[in-house]
């Protein structure tokens, strides 16, 4: 197991220009980055931060789109598994944050959190490159190789969890903007706003 | 039946054109089968398939926050299911984005053939999505009036294909 405050900084030494989708890292990408390319959207709908990121990659084919999945919108989505293999977006990295809880809500079990294996899903479903991690140094060991072939590539990484329990209410808000204004700023830097 | 009162993929494609769609993020019904393969054949347009309508939504406010402009090619039933979705990845993000929905049901004589019919209007009305109904190539504008009210609200708009003239199969 990982934390994910690790995981992310050892990917931040290998973002160069890339568009950061922080999805369920997004607490802690944030002490790394924040500008316009950095993309925390919270919880906009469970279940689609991967679609997002097909839609961003295939609209930006020439910048490397990176986004943080979680294991529980990747089990409330597995069909867009297959549609991003067809797309097969060179420029996508897909990595996903296994806790095997639904920690916002107070770390219930995912179903199947023991037996699944990510990898093997988005393997199946077509992606030339998916892979597991679960200890920091092999993972950070591994990530040249992950960025020096086009994706899409999916890397499914084990990371404790972070259990919420204080009501939704009461918790700190780690994001500066609405969801919207980061859509907003980001086509403004891409020149499409 | 005549092709005078009914929707041709043609009138559709030539919508698309007019109002600057790039994306096609879709999921086939049984009345789109010709104009997928206009759809296919067009060397300027990306055909996005999704497994399931909800994916829609996510996929296209990609596409949208990266500049392209998108379209979503789904039937009623899915766009119930997609509920959730549509609240948070397109309306939540402001995605100016029109939505082309089969009205699976729907006949003009008010006699619904098909539970969902019942539902449609009154998901949409619950959502607060603007809606057009478009029955035949007459009705085409709306097409464009839909394209044009999206980008002022920055929020989707749906126009429902009536189902009865199965304008799209030949």
């Amino acid at each position: 197991m990982m934390n994910t405050a690790d995981l992310i900084e050892a990917f931040a030494k290998h973002r160069g220009d890339a568009i950061v989708i922080s999805g369920r890292g997004g607490r802690h990408w944030i002490r790394q980055s924040d500008t316009a390319l950095d993309i925390p959207l919270g919880d906009p709908a469970m279940g689609g931060h991967a679609g997002f990121g097909l839609g961003l990659a295939l609209a930006q084919p020439n910048k490397r789109v990176v986004l943080f999945d979680s294991e529980g919108d990747i089990l409330m989505s597995l069909g867009q598994l297959p549609t991003i293999a067809e797309q097969a977006p060179a420029n996508f990295y897909h990595f996903v944050l296994d806790n095997e809880v639904y920690a916002t809500t107070g770390g219930q079990p995912v179903p199947g959190s023991k037996i699944v294996d990510y990898a093997g899903i988005a393997r199946s479903s077509g992606y030339p490159r998916a892979m597991s991690f679960s200890e920091l140094d092999e993972f950070t060991a591994a990530l040249p190789g992950i960025f020096a072939a086009p994706g899409p590539v999916f890397v499914s990484c084990k990371v404790y969890p972070e259990v919420e329990n204080t009501p939704i209410g009461q918790r700190v808000r780690w994001r500066k903007k609405s969801a919207a204004q980061v859509v907003a700023d980001l086509r403004g830097a891409l020149g499409a706003g | 039946m005549t092709a005078a009162n009914s929707l041709s993929p043609e009138t559709v494609m030539a919508q698309m054109k007019a109002n600057g769609v790039t994306d096609i993020v879709w999921l086939p019904d049984s009345e789109t089968n010709f104009l997928y393969l206009l759809m296919s054949s067009d060397p300027d347009l990306r055909l996005v398939g999704v497994t399931r309508e909800g994916h829609a939504m996510s996929i296209a406010a990609g596409l949208f926050a990266g500049g392209r402009k998108p379209m979503i090619l789904i039937q009623n039933t899915g766009m119930l299911e997609s509920g959730d979705s549509i609240r948070g990845w397109l309306m939540g993000l402001d995605v100016p984005v029109v939505m082309l929905v089969g009205y699976r049901g729907y006949t003009r004589h008010g006699v619904i053939t098909d539970t969902v019919a019942h539902y449609t209007e009154r998901f949409l009305m619950a959502f607060d999505i603007p809606f057009y109904l478009v029955e035949n190539d007459d009705d085409a504008d709306r097409i464009a009036i839909a394209f044009k009210q999206a980008e002022q609200t920055r929020k989707p708009v749906v126009v429902l294909v009536g189902d009865e003239f199965h304008g799209f199969n030949r």
